[in-house]
């Protein structure tokens, strides 16, 4: 047992120090992570297998079909909302609206908002949300779909959510989850900490520089 | 020593004096907005932020001090019972809904109210609770 925990720590202190390119910083890679071991020119060599976003398929507030084929070569943020919060998501939203504002001219970026309340939140209601936020174009999908792919997706990205508590409210919790563009979760911010969401921004920046990510299509 | 002592008895004097200065109306108002500043991070700023600017087309904002002193009656009821509909505030359109905030009291109605509308640009003076309870009894 105390050999396997040194094992894990030596491994995270190798993977923190991993010569990156240059000066450039990278994110931490989250999720499981399973060792496959896989013969390369006649010898084994063990590789890391990261756990990624499974395929999904949802409607976007312009009844587009959205799957995760739409999402190929982009970074995007996920998060799970519904247009009747009273709660925190006019918070998380409010600071949404800075993550969009900053990089609604990339082309290879998106955000995806997954209602949870899939009844009332119809997609000519996503639309009508869409428009009083003021965003349109790509950049920004309000995703609607049933509500069992929702929740199933949502612990793809670790996120909580859960059914109606007795007083009617929705708990789920605020999260922006930043996946890249081989679809691996790499990192999880508060979305009603303004702070914390001027550091998703900046993670954004330092992962598009990642040679792995320059390199994705 | 003897010095420090009468000089501080002498500025406790002074700081009495002044408190004292401050009219009753004054020290009323100030605990009443002191506590609906409270109040309103705690109940009201997730959606109308922290200077009252609103959310987009989604949320107005608690800037129209002309808004509030027209309806200046009818404000403790859209807190108790909630709002809906179509409203036109800072020249804009809205029309959503606000849910009512039935956990609040009539005391935390009236000093909520005073924080708003005497913050964000607005200066209307003191909401208290006689004129929130008389103000309740006339909800549409
Ligand atoms: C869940 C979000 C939400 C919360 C919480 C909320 N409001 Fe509102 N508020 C709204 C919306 C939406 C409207 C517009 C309703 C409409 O369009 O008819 C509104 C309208 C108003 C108005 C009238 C229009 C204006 O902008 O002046 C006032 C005053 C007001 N709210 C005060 C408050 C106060 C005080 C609190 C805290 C006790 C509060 N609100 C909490 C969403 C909210």
């Amino acid at each position: 047992m105390k050999n396997i925990i040194c094992a894990l720590i030596v491994i995270a202190f190798y993977s923190a120090c991993k010569p990156g390119s240059g000066t450039t910083n990278t994110l931490p890679i989250l999720g499981n992570r399973e060792p496959v071991i896989k013969t390369v020119d006649g010898k084994q060599v063990t590789d890391t297998v990261y756990s990624t976003i499974p395929t999904f398929k949802f409607v976007n507030q312009y009844a587009d079909t959205i799957t995760n084929k739409s999402l190929d070569g982009k970074i995007y943020v996920a998060d799970f909302f519904f247009t009747t919060c009273p709660s925190i998501c006019p918070v998380m939203h409010r600071n949404m609206l800075n993550v969009y504002k900053e990089f609604k001219a990339d082309d290879n970026f998106r955000i995806i908002s997954h209602t949870i309340d899939p009844k009332y939140d119809t997609v000519p209601v996503l639309k009508k949300y869409a428009d009083k936020m003021g965003i349109s174009g790509n950049t920004w999908w309000l995703l609607h779909g049933t509500k069992e792919e929702t929740y199933q997706i949502a612990k793809n990205y670790l996120v909580s959510v859960q059914e109606k508590n007795p007083q009617g409210e929705y708990i789920h919790d605020g999260y922006f989850i930043l996946v890249d563009k081989q679809k691996r979760l790499r990192g999880t911010y508060d979305g009603t900490d303004p702070a914390q969401v001027t550091k998703l921004i900046a993670d954004i920046k330092t992962l598009k520089t990642e040679p792995d990510q320059v390199a994705a299509k | 020593m003897k010095l420090a002592f009468i000089t501080g008895i002498g500025l406790l004097f002074i700081v009495a004096l002044v408190a004292s200065c401050q009219s009753d109306e004054q020290v009323e108002f100030n605990r009443y907005y002191s506590g609906g500043s409270v109040l309103y991070l705690a109940h009201c700023q997730n959606c109308h932020g922290e200077k009252g600017e609103g959310l987009q087309a989604l949320i107005p904002p608690l800037t129209d001090s002309v808004f509030m002193k027209q309806n200046r009656p009818s404000l403790a009821c859209y807190i108790k019972n909630g709002l809906k509909g179509k409203l036109s505030i800072v020249g804009r359109e809205f029309e959503g809904e606000m849910p009512a905030a039935a956990d609040l009291s009539p005391i935390e109605i009236a000093k909520v109210l005073t924080y708003v509308t005497n913050s964000f640009g607005n200066k209307q003076g003191l909401i208290d609770l006689q004129q929130v309870q008389a103000d309740l009894k006339n909800c549409r």
